[in-house]
């Protein structure tokens, strides 16, 4: 029994269907801690939903989810709080809170579900907002913010509520090529942090460097999973080669 | 017959004018209290809670201002309450701007983009905190242009209390006309003052909306 | 405390509701017809017309939307007949209604009007169709469309201050509710059933007008 294998998030076949459409057909996976894993897959097989239905905003109708030894139970409200403290999202639109400065929308959720008094509050924002090298924007708003700075301050307001997990939803599809970098490299370091992260993502060659695990999702199920080197180098089923090669038109 | 100057007249108008602001207000105050929390109880997702509003909006939408007026009068008569026509106008104006405050509300409250809560909720927030600290802020700022401009439609709506009786401007016209056989007079008289009142403020909900619009590029 | 109510004497006068409905309904469908008419003129005016005439419209939907009808409806009753205009309770009516709902038409048929692409404008003149044929077939219909369900919202909104015509002996539903109640002293029952009556047409017209737009406004 390998003592270091700390499951964190436990996957046990989960169903999800939007009225009588089924989007998920059945997902089994573990996460460990400190692991990173990327889902890919075309739009529709299911990735982004999987993911929402980590931290509750998606609710499923039967299997197993289980984060940090808790099963999710929807229902009861605390217990959803206690998830979403543990499990952090970084969205495709950014969605920062824009009647705040760039400092309020970090140090919101602390002060008002871990009670963080102003002073430590402040603290952090500004330590969270320097890693991703936007200190200097504490006061700023939102829109005065570029795509790929609004991202970093997301990933910061994430990050002040000091989760276990952190899922990332195609976070840079919606910003300009050139800022796409800015914010693959706040991730980066992340991952070397030790974060356990989730992204489902369309660049390939970032979840190729970072990853630990690859799934690519088809049609609600995971079609196939493995390392980076082997899932990309040598796909087993037609359906990922025709996914890949689909990818370098 | 006594000869009214037209200073007479205005000045019984004016008087009267009183009535018509101070209900104005109570329905437009009060009818906000209560669209506020119908609004929050409707947002909620208490089982049947949007129906339940929704029913009570349609329900005021769907029927005339007077026969309101009539049921609260004669409703509150029923229970062997002897009421005052002040009491039945009031509480038929606070009630009728309620339902439509209500529904502007939510309208504002529905066009905050769905990401925001869903942010809020990522965060560990909880619906009164994401209400409050979130999508509230937002929605106020878009709420105010739409709110002003009802007080307009209040304002107009206290003129049918007077058929019940209660001296406000209206009814104030009416009886002035009764006593001076002068209705074309006292009825421009009447129109401009109302003008008066509700034209500026329109201004200013159209100008509140022109500037909310240049901002939101 | 017992509360007392009798329905059925107020249901038993069902053939003076059904001539007030009938009256209601003749009303709207008058101010409406010419409300929606006189609105696009105005409507046009405001947008493509002289400067005078922006500004005479432009004072006339003012003073409209800030009065209230009850005092429009007065002064076209009472106050008209002072200046040698004697009008009959019905005409004053679908008069005051016209006047009140051609105001409020202008504005939502003049925002549907601004909204029109320039390039349906351009290509209707590269197509040499004259400024009237420009307007009518290829400028309204779709502006009409567009604003359809604010000007049903509108016409539903007269339809229910139509109540108020009964103060004038109008013999609409509120007028015959109160004749009824001043018989039977059935206030609150008679007030009621109205009430329920009104909710009722207003469902009812909206879905007519919804269903008739499309049919005859702008050929679906």
């Amino acid at each position: 029994m390998d003592a270091n294998k700390n499951i964190l998030v436990e996957i046990a076949q989960l169903r999800k269907s939007f009225g009588t459409n089924e989007v998920l057909k059945g997902i089994d996976l573990q996460v460990e801690a400190g692991e990173v894993i990327a889902i890919i897959g075309k739009s529709g097989s299911g990735k982004s939903t999987l993911l929402r239905c980590i931290n509750g905003l998606e609710v499923f109708q039967s299997g197993k989810l289980t984060v940090d030894g808790k099963p999710l139970m929807h229902e009861n409200a605390l217990a959803m709080r206690e998830l979403r403290q543990r499990v952090g999202m970084i969205f495709q639109s950014f969605n920062l809170f824009p009647h705040l400065t760039v400092g309020k929308n970090v140090m919101l959720a602390p002060r008002l579900v871990k009670q963080r008094e102003t002073k430590p509050g402040e603290e952090q924002a500004r330590q969270l907002l320097a890693r991703v090298g936007l200190v200097e924007k504490y006061d700023a708003y939102p829109d005065q913010l570029s795509g790929g700075q609004q991202q970093r301050v997301a990933i910061a307001r994430a990050l002040a509520m000091e989760p276990a997990v952190l899922l990332c939803d195609e976070i840079t599809s919606a910003l300009d090529p050139e800022l796409v970098g800015e914010v693959l490299r706040v991730v980066e370091s992340l991952a070397n942090e030790g974060m356990t992260l989730l992204m489902v993502t369309h660049e390939m060659s970032f979840a190729r460097k970072v990853s630990d695990r690859v799934i690519f999702m088809h049609q609600g199920r995971v079609h196939e999973i493995g390392p980076p080197e082997l899932l990309f180098a040598n796909p087993q089923t037609p359906e990922l080669q025709q996914f890949l090669s689909s990818l370098n038109d | 017959m006594v000869d009214f100057s037209l200073w007479d007249i205005f000045r019984n108008l004016l008087l009267a004018a009183r009535w018509t602001v101070v209900l104005s207000l109570i329905a437009f105050i009060g009818g906000g209290l209560v669209g506020l929390g119908l609004l929050v109880f409707r947002l909620s997702k208490t089982p049947g809670a949007d129906k339940l509003v929704g029913a009570y909006v349609q329900l005021f939408q769907g029927t005339p201002l007077l026969m309101q007026l009539f049921l609260s009068y004669f409703g509150i008569a029923l229970f062997g309450i002897n009421t005052s026509a002040w009491v039945a106008a009031a509480l038929a104006l606070t009630l009728y701007t309620s339902a439509f405050l209500t529904e502007i509300w939510r309208g504002c409250v529905n066009s905050i983009p769905k990401g925001q809560w869903e942010a809020a909720q990522s965060l560990a927030l909880n619906f009164p905190e994401q209400l409050r600290y979130v999508v509230l802020p937002q929605a106020v700022k878009i709420a105010i242009p739409p709110t002003v401009g009802f007080l307009v439609q209040v304002i107009k709506g206290t003129a049918l209390a007077s058929v019940i009786g209660f001296v406000e401007l209206t009814k104030a016209g009416t009886m002035i006309t009764n006593a001076t056989f002068k209705p074309f007079l006292v009825y421009s008289c009447l129109a401009l003052m109302y003008f008066a009142l509700c034209f500026p403020i329109s201004l200013v909900a159209h100008r509140l909306e022109r500037n909310m619009n240049r901002g939101r590029q | 405390m017992r509360i007392d109510l009798d329905f059925l004497a107020v249901l038993s006068q069902w053939p003076l509701l059904l001539k007030g409905v009938g009256l209601t309904l003749a009303l709207t469908v008058i101010s409406a017809t010419i409300g929606v008419m006189v609105g696009v003129a105005c409507a046009w005016s405001r947008a493509n017309g002289p400067v005078w005439l922006k500004w005479v419209v432009g004072s006339y939907v003012e003073l409209v939307r800030n009065t209230p009808f009850i005092v429009q409806l007065f002064f076209i009753y009472f106050g008209l007949p002072a200046a040698g205009l004697k009008l009959s309770p019905e005409v004053a009516s679908i008069i005051a209604m016209v006047v009140n709902l051609s105001a409020y038409a202008t504005e939502i048929i003049r925002a549907g009007i601004e909204a029109t692409p320039k390039g349906q404008i351009e290509a209707a003149m590269s197509l040499a169709l004259n400024r009237m044929q420009t307007f009518t077939r290829v400028v309204l219909p779709p502006a009409l469309k567009k604003v359809w369900p604010a000007m049903v919202s509108q016409i539903i909104i007269v339809m229910l201050g139509s109540a108020v015509c009964g103060q004038i002996s109008t013999e609409e539903l509120s007028y015959a509710a109160n004749l009824i109640q001043s018989r039977n002293f059935r206030a609150f029952e008679a007030f009621i059933v109205a009430t329920l009556i009104y909710l009722v047409l207003s469902m009812a017209v909206r879905r007519l007008l919804n269903w008739l737009g499309p049919r005859f406004l702008w050929g679906r």
